[in-house]
């Protein structure tokens, strides 16, 4: 299996090879439009400030190449929110592969949530195996409101799409890569994804 | 949601088996605290976060010797997902918005050693040795508009004598910040726990000789943590 994590210069994606590693596959790190295209399995991480990740994105003209993509794409974090048809962060226009808004925890709890916290509602198969309330990481401050696309839920002062899936699309606002064994399933049941099923 | 964090994997055998193991156990962060900074102990410390990043499956933060941009960089690319700073905060307190600005305020953990001296509590730095003329509150708000996502704060009063976190400290910088903070220094028992959350309104405590030590087992903490109303991770 071929795995490419989309490297467009945006955050730390070593822990996310390291925990492909961990489940026996090898991913690599590819800007280049042919080898995403080509690729079973496609990962786009991200992780820093929306606006300059979009600019980075329209750069190389990936912005054209992610929302056509027909494999199981995978985004993670800001990767996720990028995904969206818009940010409140730098007032950034997104991907539009998601019907979702991001906005900006408010100030009546700690901003960032840097930590554990609850997953529910869970749908699809990514989450075969993974039971309802069980603890994932997550380090953010903006969020998915609640949309149509929606998979999986997490509360932190509000309601919010802590996952989502749009056709061959997955989106998910924690780190599997640092979610112990639950995100390691999570990243596992990924892999295994079979459009055809 | 609370964390149980354990520190300094320093003096502890091999770091990356140790660091693997804790994973295991129910830890639910890691902090690796090396205080040496020299070029080539910084070297070493590099290869030491790739291992354990290569390894671990919850996030780690590594500390000690951090003084520049360029530093943090070599870390996170290691795979470390935060890096924590204390000295050179305070001497050069722009680096708190240089490395939010660069790298994001959510592995920006800035790190707080203070003693309370007659009634005022004062930050103090080489790991509780030098005084400065820091109000530990008036540094910790500073800290957070500069963009730290993280205050971890060692009461000196309180580490090593295993009777219990600074809590009123704690609740105080709770209510008056809008960051996440983390409480150490003075975990003795599986009570300190549970007050540290309750009555200190931490957000994380961090341990590391009760566990190092198997006099507190992360997985009994946690239960009683539970059983006490306390949101934990169980696993």
């Amino acid at each position: 299996m071929k795995i490419v994590i989309i490297d467009y210069g945006a955050g730390n994606i070593q822990s996310i090879k390291f925990a492909i590693k961990r489940l026996g596959y090898e991913a690599v790190l590819s800007s280049n439009e042919d080898e995403i295209r080509q690729a079973d399995k496609v990962i786009f991480p991200g992780v820093g400030e929306a606006g300059s990740a979009m600019k980075m994105l329209r750069s190389t003209g990936l912005d054209k190449v992610i929302p056509t993509l027909k494999q199981p794409v995978l985004g993670i974090c800001l990767g996720m929110q990028l995904m969206c048809d818009h940010s409140e962060e730098g007032d950034t226009q997104g991907l539009g592969i998601f019907n979702a808004e991001v906005k900006r925890f408010d100030n009546s709890v700690k901003v960032p949530q840097i930590g554990w916290n609850q997953i529910t509602n869970l749908e699809t198969h990514l989450f075969d195996n993974v039971q309802n309330e069980e603890y994932v990481y997550l380090v953010h401050s903006y969020y998915v409101s609640e949309c149509i696309d929606e998979i999986a839920r997490t509360e932190y002062g509000v309601n919010y799409s802590t996952a989502l899936q749009r056709d061959n699309f997955y989106g998910v606002q924690f780190h599997p890569e640092k979610s112990s064994k639950t995100g390691e399933q999570i990243l596992k049941n990924f892999l295994k994804l079979d459009l055809r099923n | 949601m609370k964390g149980v964090n354990f520190v300094d994997l320093r003096d502890a055998g091999d770091p990356v088996e140790l660091a693997a193991a804790y994973a295991e156990k129910g830890a639910d962060e890691l902090v690796f605290l090396d205080i040496s900074a020299t070029e080539e102990k910084r070297k070493t410390l590099a290869k030491l976060v790739l291992d354990v990043a290569e390894q671990l499956n919850i996030p780690f933060t590594v500390g000690g010797g951090i003084s520049s941009v360029e530093d943090v960089d070599i870390l996170l690319k290691n795979g470390a997902d935060k890096v924590s700073i204390n000295s050179s905060a305070v001497k050069n307190p722009d680096l708190i918005n240089q490395l939010s600005d660069k790298f994001g305020s959510q592995c920006v953990v800035v790190a707080i050693d203070a003693k309370n001296i007659d009634g005022k509590w004062t930050v103090h730095l080489v790991g509780g040795k030098v005084p400065t003329e820091l109000d530990l509150f008036e540094w910790a708000k500073e800290v957070e508009e500069r963009g730290a996502g993280e205050i971890l704060f060692t009461s000196m009063d309180h580490d090593g004598t295993k009777n219990g976190f600074a809590n009123e400290a704690l609740a105080r910088l709770s209510s008056e910040l809008n960051i996440p903070i983390i409480a150490s220094g003075g975990a003795g028992n599986i009570e300190h726990f549970t007050d540290t959350f309750k009555k200190g309104k931490a957000d994380a405590a961090l341990a590391a000789s009760v566990f190092h030590f198997k006099e507190i087992e992360i997985s009994e903490l946690k239960d009683q943590l539970r059983i006490a109303g306390i949101p934990v991770r169980i696993t």
